[in-house]
C-alpha cells in the first residue's frame, strides 16, 4: 500500500514537472475558461450573470396564494436572464409543448394546492403536489429548474412544519386544548399566507435553507469552469496512461519489476498517479476559479466528492485507451482526440440538450456529461442528493472501464513477466 | 567459497527462436564473473531471466539459495541490477532518483537518507545530487543507473553492459567503481561484448553465443582452449578481395585457420614469425597490397574466433 502510494506521488511530481502537461493541465483550460467568459459576456459588465432564457410552461390551477407566489417567483426580474417563463391553464398542452421539445419543463400546480398546504387540520393534509414535467433531453436546465423549485417548496415545507410543531408544542404545554388545534393552525396558516410575499423575495435569488446571506447566482463560468476543467481533465489522464508505456518503453518500468515490489502495486501506484493528478488539476483549477472570478462551485463536500468521482471515471478512460495503445504516441494522439470528442459530446462548448438525439445518447458514457450535471447542479444551490446520480454513474464507469482494463492488460503482458 | 548463483538448464524461447539454449553455470561469492558474447548472444535474456523478470522457458537457478521461479521475491531483495539502457526519471532529481528506488527496494528514514548520501559519495554526484537527471552527460547518467542496483547493498550484483555508449574517461570510472564494489566484497555477474572489459575485470569468464555457454574458465582457461597460438591480423585496402587471399593463405604450412573479419584477414598459427613472410609473399603474388600487420597474444578474442570462426564485434 506504502509502495503504491509513493509510486503515484512519484507521478504526481513528474507530471507537475514538465512544463508541456501544465500549459495543458492548467493554463489552457483556465484561458478558454476567461476566453469563452469574454465571448458570453461574462466579464463585460459588473452582472454576473449570463442569459440562458431556459422556456419553461407554468400553468396554475391553484389560484391561490401559494400557486399566485410561485409564477411570481418565476417571473421575477432577478430570475429574468434565467429563465422564459410562459403562463397557461392546460396542463396536457403544456406537456405536449414538453414532449414536443417545445420548452424545457411544464410546472404544473395543481388545484387545491395552497388550501391543501394550510388545511384545515394541518395533521391530516391532502397529498397534493405540484407536477415537474421536463424533457429528459434536457437534462442540464431541467436540473436548474427543479432546483428552484426545491427551494420553493423546501421553504413551504419549513413552514408547514413550523406550524405543526408550534401547535404541538402549544398543547403539550397546556397553553391550548387538543380541540382548539384546528383553529390555531388555521391561523397559522393564514399568517403565512400573508408573509409569502416575503419568502418570495427570498427565493427569487435562491438563498438556501440553511445560510440565508449566501446567494448562488446564474453565472455562465458555473457551465465553462467545469466544461474546461472536465474536457482538460481527459488530458490528464491519457498523459497518465501514456506515462504506463512510457516506463515500460523507457526501462523504469522493467527496473521496478526487479525491485521488491510486486506486479499489483506497481500497477496501482501508477493507476493512483493518474488519479491524484486528475484530482491536482481539477482542484486547482477550482480554486483559481473561485480565486478570481469569485465563481460560486456550491456546496464543498459535494465540490470534492463529484471531483474525486469524475477523475475516477475519467482515469478509467485513461486506462482503457492505454490499454488498446501500443505505444505512448498512440495514447497520446488518440487521448487528444476523445479528449475533444467528449468535450464536445459533454457540454464543454454547447449545452448537450442543444445536440443531436444520438449524440445526447452517446454524451452518457463520457464522464464530462455527468460531473457537468453535477457542477450545474451544485452550482444552483444543489446538495449531496442531488448528485446521487452523477456520483453513481461515474463511479460504475469508472469500475466498468477498470474491469476493461484489466483484462486487456493482462492480454497485453504489460507487467507480466 | 559458496555458491551464490547456481544456474542449471536455463532455457527461453520466443515462440520458435531459442534465445537461450539450456545454460548451467555457477558464480561463487566474491567473484566478478563475466558473461561475453556478441550482440544477440542471449546475454541480457539470461540477466531478465535471473533477475526475475522474465520466466523462464525451462530450467531454474537459484540466488543466495532462493529459486528464482519458486521465489522470486527473495531473489529481488538479494540481487541489485543495473540495466543496459538507462533507467530512470529523468524529471527527478539524482537524489530524488535514488530515494525513490531505495524506498522500492524497502528503504525508509534515516536508514534511506545515510544510503543515498554515501551511494551519491560513491558514484561522485553528492556536488550535483539536485540537479535533474536531464541535465546530465551521458556518462553522468550512467553513473546514477549503477547507483540505484547498489541502494540496498545486494549480495549479488547484475550489470549488463554498463560502459555501452560512453566516453572512455566515463568507462575507466565504472570498470573502476566495479572493482572497487567487489573488494568491498560484492559479487558481480557483468556481461559484455568487449573483450578488453572481460579480461580486466574478471575472475572468470563465460563465453555465450547463440544462447549457448560455449566456455566456461578463467582467462588462462578459457586461452588454453586455442593452445599457444598466435593471431596476425592483415589490414588490406578497401579494393581489394580479402577472401580470395584468406583462401590461399590456409594453405600455407603452419597457418592453422584463415578468416576474414570486416575485411580484415585474422591469421591464426603456433608461431606468427614462421609465416609471415609467406603470407606477405601470397598477397604480393595476387597484387594485393597489405596496410598493417598485428600480431596478437592468446586471448579471449582469439578464444572466441577458435570456438565460433566469428569476431565478438560481429
Amino acid at each position: 500500500m506504502l509502495k503504491t502510494f509513493l509510486i503515484g506521488l512519484k507521478d504526481l511530481k513528474i507530471a507537475f514537472r514538465d512544463r508541456a502537461a501544465i500549459v495543458f493541465m492548467l493554463l489552457t483550460p483556465f484561458l478558454l475558461t476567461i476566453g469563452m467568459g469574454l465571448v458570453t459576456g461574462r466579464f463585460s459588465s459588473n452582472d454576473s450573470s449570463g442569459a440562458l432564457n431556459i422556456p419553461i410552461v407554468i400553468v396554475n390551477l391553484d389560484n391561490d396564494s401559494l400557486g399566485d407566489a410561485l409564477v411570481e417567483v418565476f417571473n421575477s426580474e432577478e430570475l429574468a436572464d434565467l429563465v422564459e417563463p410562459t403562463i397557461s391553464q392546460d396542463a396536457e398542452a403544456a406537456r405536449t409543448l414538453v414532449d414536443e421539445d417545445e420548452t424545457t419543463v411544464a410546472i404544473i400546480i395543481p388545484s387545491g394546492f395552497t388550501q391543501s398546504i394550510f388545511s384545515e387540520n394541518i395533521n391530516q393534509s391532502e397529498n397534493i403536489q405540484i407536477e415537474f414535467y421536463a424533457n429528459p433531453s434536457r437534462p442540464t436546465s431541467a436540473g436548474i429548474v427543479k432546483t428552484i423549485l426545491d427551494g420553493f417548496m423546501a421553504r413551504v415545507d419549513e413552514m408547514r412544519v413550523g406550524s405543526i410543531t408550534s401547535v404541538a408544542q402549544l398543547i403539550i404545554s397546556g397553553r391550548i386544548s387538543p380541540e382548539q388545534a384546528n383553529a390555531v393552525g388555521e391561523e397559522m396558516g393564514a399568517r403565512f399566507e400573508n408573509t409569502s410575499t416575503d419568502f418570495n423575495e427570498t427565493l427569487i435569488t435562491l438563498n438556501t435553507s440553511t445560510n440565508e446571506t449566501e446567494t448562488n447566482e446564474v453565472d455562465m463560468l458555473a457551465f465553462l469552469a467545469p466544461g474546461m476543467a472536465l474536457m482538460f481533465l481527459m488530458y490528464t489522464v491519457s498523459y497518465g496512461g501514456r506515462s504506463i508505456l512510457a516506463e515500460k518503453a523507457g526501462g523504469t518500468l522493467p527496473r521496478l519489476l526487479v525491485t521488491p515490489t510486486n506486479s499489483m502495486q506497481i500497477l496501482g501506484g501508477k493507476v493512483f498517479g493518474i488519479f491524484l493528478t486528475g484530482a491536482a488539476q481539477m482542484l486547482i483549477l477550482i480554486g483559481a476559479t473561485t480565486l478570481f472570478f469569485q465563481l460560486q462551485w456550491g456546496d464543498v463536500i459535494g465540490v470534492v466528492l463529484l471531483v474525486f468521482a469524475a477523475v475516477f471515471g475519467a482515469t478509467g478512460w485513461g486506462l482503457f485507451i492505454t490499454a488498446l495503445a501500443r505505444t505512448p504516441a498512440q495514447v497520446g494522439s488518440v487521448g487528444t482526440a476523445v479528449m475533444l470528442i467528449f468535450g464536445i459530446l459533454g457540454g464543454s462548448f454547447f449545452e448537450v440538450e442543444n445536440l443531436p438525439v444520438i449524440a445526447q445518447m452517446f454524451s452518457k458514457i463520457t464522464p464530462n456529461a455527468w460531473a457537468l450535471d453535477g457542477f450545474t447542479s451544485l452550482a444552483f444551490g444543489g446538495n449531496l442528493a442531488s448528485l446521487t446520480t452523477p456520483l453513481l454513474a461515474l463511479l460504475t464507469m469508472g469500475i466498468v472501464l477498470f474491469l476493461i482494463s484489466a483484462l486487456l492488460f493482462g492480454r497485453k503482458n504489460l507487467v507480466q513477466k | 567459497m559458496t555458491n551464490i548463483l547456481e544456474v542449471k538448464d536455463l532455457e527461453k524461447n520466443y515462440g520458435d527462436f531459442k534465445a537461450v539454449k539450456g545454460i548451467s553455470f555457477e558464480i561463487k561469492e566474491g567473484e566478478i564473473f563475466s558473461l561475453l558474447g556478441p550482440n544477440g548472444a542471449g546475454k541480457t535474456t539470461t540477466i531478465s531471466m535471473l533477475s526475475t523478470l522474465y520466466e523462464p522457458t525451462a530450467g531454474d537457478a537459484t540466488v543466495a539459495g532462493h529459486s528464482i521461479t519458486k521465489a522470486p521475491m527473495q531473489v529481488r531483495n538479494a540481487i541489485g541490477v543495473v540495466p543496459q539502457d538507462l533507467a530512470l526519471y529523468e524529471d527527478l532529481t539524482a537524489k530524488e532518483n535514488l530515494i525513490f528506488w531505495g524506498q522500492m527496494y524497502n528503504l525508509s528514514g534515516q536508514s534511506l537518507k545515510n544510503r543515498v548520501d554515501e551511494v551519491l559519495e560513491q558514484i561522485g554526484l553528492t556536488d550535483k545530487a539536485k540537479n535533474k537527471v536531464k541535465t546530465y552527460s551521458g556518462g553522468m547518467k550512467r553513473r546514477v543507473n549503477i547507483g540505484v542496483g547498489l541502494l540496498h547493498k545486494p549480495k549479488l550484483l547484475f550489470m549488463d553492459e554498463p560502459t555501452v555508449g560512453i566516453d572512455p574517461q566515463s568507462r575507466r570510472a565504472i570498470l573502476d567503481t566495479v572493482k572497487d564494489l567487489n573488494k568491498q566484497g560484492m559479487t558481480v555477474l557483468y556481461t559484455t561484448h568487449y573483450m578488453e572489459e572481460a579480461e580486466e575485470l574478471s575472475d572468470r569468464v563465460g563465453i555465450i553465443d547463440h544462447g549457448e555457454l560455449i566456455a566456461i574458465g578463467t582467462q588462462k582457461e578459457l586461452t588454453k582452449q586455442v593452445g599457444e597460438t598466435e593471431t596476425l591480423v592483415l589490414h588490406i585496402g578497401e579494393n581489394e578481395d580479402p577472401d580470395a587471399l584468406a583462401k590461399s593463405i590456409k594453405g600455407i604450412n603452419g597457418v592453422l585457420e584463415a578468416n576474414v573479419i570486416n575485411r580484415e584477414i585474422a591469421v591464426i598459427t603456433p608461431s606468427a614469425k614462421d609465416v609471415l613472410a609467406s603470407v606477405v609473399t601470397k598477397a604480393n603474388e595476387r597484387g594485393i597490397k597489405i596496410h598493417s600487420i598485428d600480431i596478437r597474444e592468446p586471448n579471449l578474442e582469439a578464444v572466441f574466433l577458435h570456438l565460433t570462426g566469428r569476431a565478438l564485434r560481429d
